[in-house]
């Protein structure tokens, strides 16, 4: 048996290593037909699942067994047999569910971006402009916890978060100490430290990367900018870390570098976790070699005038039916 | 008088310690399995027994249990399930307190059959005087030689362990219950991979309900096809029933499955009719999760023949008009509940017992308890009915565990077929505070299909 397999997303055949998920096999054809993912992420092991934003719809098992997936499946969690066939945004079924997942996630959400640091580049932003109702239909008050300051760099802000389980891995996994954990159950579980202890060890400032709503932010850059006022610019230092290679992202306004943080792929994922000390003491341009302004989605709010246009991949041309498809993503993500 | 495997000795004095049990013929499945039979030959026993699970999902234990990987030189283990919570279900509980010496033989015989050297028994933290009960019974049973190094000098080694969970609904669920045993928080694992591929501390594991468990007892004793013999079709053997609600004896019975269900609810021998004259308006089959119907589809199917106590005849017409077996809790209610505020309580309990992995379950059940507390109480609007159907369909199917869908499925069959008195509730909000909706037309009998002759 061959070390790859094939798997048709949307009608797009790919050929890719046994063992890979669903999403990352979609992630390698890349464009609108990548599931989005909220609480994936493919440096912690044993993240994903949760968030059920990536469910997709598994149409054949697999070559030998043909038979479809009963239910919708969390495609960051379902590894590719050969021959499976997965639609995603060309399932009405598929879209429907993912809204409904969004819907239910903004449900106890504040909705402060206005007043949230992490407005701009937020997951659940980004998903609720692409898939979520203009209008909520939850009427009830939101559940609200008070701000914790875990340690003298990062505030928790309970309310925003969606319990995606990242940061827990990451203070599982990159960090030598476990620090914070999920207290409670159901929809009063909470991120938190155990009675009320500092977060203090060199990798912690991941977690502020790794959260993809804004409940782990930046002290040091506590409303000090909009992100899409500052200028992203790659730089590099010489870290005397061991474990940190000291490459990161510098967030110019002017002069001024107001924060730090590490480089981010087009998925949103960091290439590589950087120390505190990368993170929170070098905000000085003399610091740093500067290598190239970072590159900046054009769907990002930080591109402001860009706008996207319809590009579609070489692949899916001949496919009518995907491109309506990508067409109708598309003008979700067009700002008016 | 039906049959009884399970609770044959219930009403004998002293049942519950290895002395009496003994006399009555205890431990002699261990004996025969043991020193007669190979592992192999009783998982063929249990095959051939139809046996299907108890605990709420029916699958084969059988076959569960020839799905266990044996790869060599990694321990294997069995859990036996007994974080019983579902609202309704009590039967295990009453198993454990009266007859705990049935458990503890069934596990023997079935770690012997998977080739376990360690089990645990995982009891609900609420049921103290039963970890006790265990606890004492295993004491006794290795004082006896049944259990420790060696028994009954066959070379097989078996430890037992009782350990008492936290009291969380979610550890009922076998990934949830591995994950709370091992020492961490319950949360369901993502599966694929099966316990009983990479189980408890990543070895295969096997999983059990406490009756299923219990029931390898009578099928060792009297052989597999004996066994398969009661029962009808593919539901087998005996089953208990948690009758509670508003019955004149509610209590746990031990039922051959096939039993109609309107002699379970009406005769004396079991439930004995409605309490205080009533008329029965509705009934939960299998414990809080499964879909609650009306009665006039609780003792009919669909096509007016009677409706029987089996996982096939329960579940007969899908969520349309059926229900599950699930794990026997059989509520009924009378004339005088209301459908609406069950409801409400039933779903009051799922956001509760959330564990909050995964965000439909999470949010969605928190959002379906506020919806149902406000038409409950008086503020309903006619789109909250909507909403409500809305909610439970985001929720069904999307979740990595089955919590979600049995936070979903009540809420819908109540939607289903009571529609009509949660829209009373909404146009009548000062009369729905004060009395009930009552039985409207839901106990009218279905009336028996005609049959249509096809024309060719």
């Amino acid at each position: 048996m061959s070390d790859k397999v094939k798997v048709t997303i949307d009608g797009i055949t790919v050929e890719v290593d046994n063992g890979t998920t669903i999403l990352n096999a979609a992630r390698q054809i890349g464009g609108d037909i990548v599931p989005p993912a909220m609480c994936y992420y493919s440096k912690l092991e044993g993240s994903g699942g949760k968030c059920r934003t990536c469910i997709v719809k598994v149409t054949k098992g697999s070559e030998k067994d043909p038979r479809p997936m009963p239910k919708l499946v969390a495609s960051c969690r379902t590894t590719v047999m050969d021959g499976m066939e997965v639609l995603n945004i060309t399932s009405p079924e598929v879209l429907e569910a993912r809204a409904g997942v969004v819907e239910i996630l903004l449900i106890n959400h504040p909705l402060d971006c206005p007043v949230c640091d992490q407005a701009g580049e937020c997951d659940l932003q980004n998903l609720g402009y692409e898939h979520g109702l203009q209008k909520t239909r939850y009427e009830f008050e939101r559940r609200t916890f008070d701000r914790i300051d875990i340690g003298d760099k990062i505030q928790l802000h309970m309310n925003r978060c969606i319990l995606c389980y990242r940061c827990v891995f990451t203070a599982d996994q990159i960090t030598n100490k476990r620090v914070h954990g999920i207290l409670n159950r159901g929809d009063h579980s909470e991120i938190s430290t155990y009675i009320q202890q500092a977060v203090d060890n060199d990798f912690s400032g991941n977690v502020i990367d790794v959260c993809p709503v804004g409940a782990l932010t930046d002290r040091t850059f506590r409303f000090k900018n909009r992100v899409w006022f500052t200028k992203p610019v790659d730089a590099h230092r010489n870290c005397d870390h061991e474990k940190c290679n000291g490459k990161v992202t510098l967030w110019y306004k002017g002069e001024d570098v107001l924060r730090v943080t590490a480089r981010k792929d087009q998925f949103g994922e960091v290439e590589s976790f950087i120390c505190n000390t990368c993170r929170f003491d070098k905000k000085a341009t003399s610091d740093w070699v500067i290598e190239h302004p970072t590159h900046i989605d054009d769907t990002s709010v930080i591109a402001s005038n860009h706008y996207e246009t319809l590009k579609p991949l070489h692949v899916i041309q001949p496919n009518e039916a995907l491109q309506a498809a990508n067409e109708i993503e598309l003008h979700k993500t067009v700002k008016y | 008088m039906s049959r009884k495997l399970l609770l044959e000795h219930i009403n004998v004095p002293g049942i519950n310690t290895l002395e009496v049990y003994r006399q009555k013929g205890g431990y002699r499945a261990v004996e025969k399995a043991l020193k007669t039979l190979t592992p192999e030959e009783i998982v063929e026993e249990v095959k051939k027994s139809g046996l299907r699970g108890r605990g709420g999902a029916g699958f084969p234990t059988g076959m569960k249990w020839s799905f266990l990987a044996k790869p060599e030189g990694v321990a294997r283990y069995l859990v036996c399930n007994a974080d019983e919570s579902e609202p309704g279900t009590f039967k295990d509980r009453y198993l454990m307190t009266y007859i705990p010496h049935a458990l503890i033989e069934g596990m023997i015989v079935s770690s012997f059959a998977l080739g376990a050297k360690v089990s645990y028994i995982y009891v609900r933290g609420e049921m103290m005087p039963q970890i006790r009960i265990l606890e004492k019974a295993i004491a006794e049973a290795k004082a006896a030689g049944w259990l420790g190094k060696n028994i009954l000098g066959t070379g097989y080694d078996l430890e037992l362990y009782v350990q008492p969970g936290g009291g969380a609904y979610i550890c009922g669920e076998e990934t949830a219950l591995l994950e709370s045993l091992e020492g961490k928080r319950g949360n369901p694992r993502i599966k694929p991979p099966f316990p009983a591929i990479a189980g408890l501390y990543g070895c295969p594991t096997v999983v059990n309900n406490v009756e299923s468990i219990a029931a390898v007892v009578p099928i060792i004793n009297d052989g597999g096809d004996e066994y398969a013999k009661i029962g009808i079709g593919r539901s087998t053997g005996t089953k208990l029933i948690s009758a509670s609600g508003n019955l004149v004896k509610p209590g746990v019975y031990e039922i051959e499955l096939g039993l109609p269900v309107e002699e379970f609810i009406y005769s004396d021998e079991y439930c004995g009719g409605i309490a205080n004259g009533k008329r029965l308006k509705a009934t939960v089959a299998g414990g809080s999760s499964v879909p609650v119907l009306p009665a006039n589809l609780t003792l009919k199917l669909a096509n007016g023949e009677p409706r029987l106590m089996s996982y096939e005849s329960l579940s007969e017409g899908g969520f349309a008009t059926g229900t599950m077996m699930g794990s026997g809790g059989f509520i009924a209610f009378d004339e005088d509940q209301c459908i609406v505020r069950n409801t409400w309580n039933f779903s009051r309990f799922y956001h509760h017992e959330s564990c909050g992995q995964c965000s439909p379950c999470r949010e969605g059940t928190g959002w379906m308890e506020k919806v149902l507390h406000k038409i409950e109480h008086g503020h309903g609007t006619m789109s909250d009915v909507d909403l409500l159907w809305d909610i439970q369909r985001k929720i069904e199917g999307n979740t990595i565990c089955p919590l979600g869908d049995a936070a979903a499925w009540p809420v819908a069959s109540a939607i289903r077929h009571f529609r009509d008195e949660f829209e009373w509730h909404i146009k009548e909000p000062v009369k729905s505070q004060q009395q009930n909706y009552g039985i409207a037309n839901y106990a009218v009998p279905i009336e028996k299909a005609v049959e249509v002759k096809s024309e060719n």
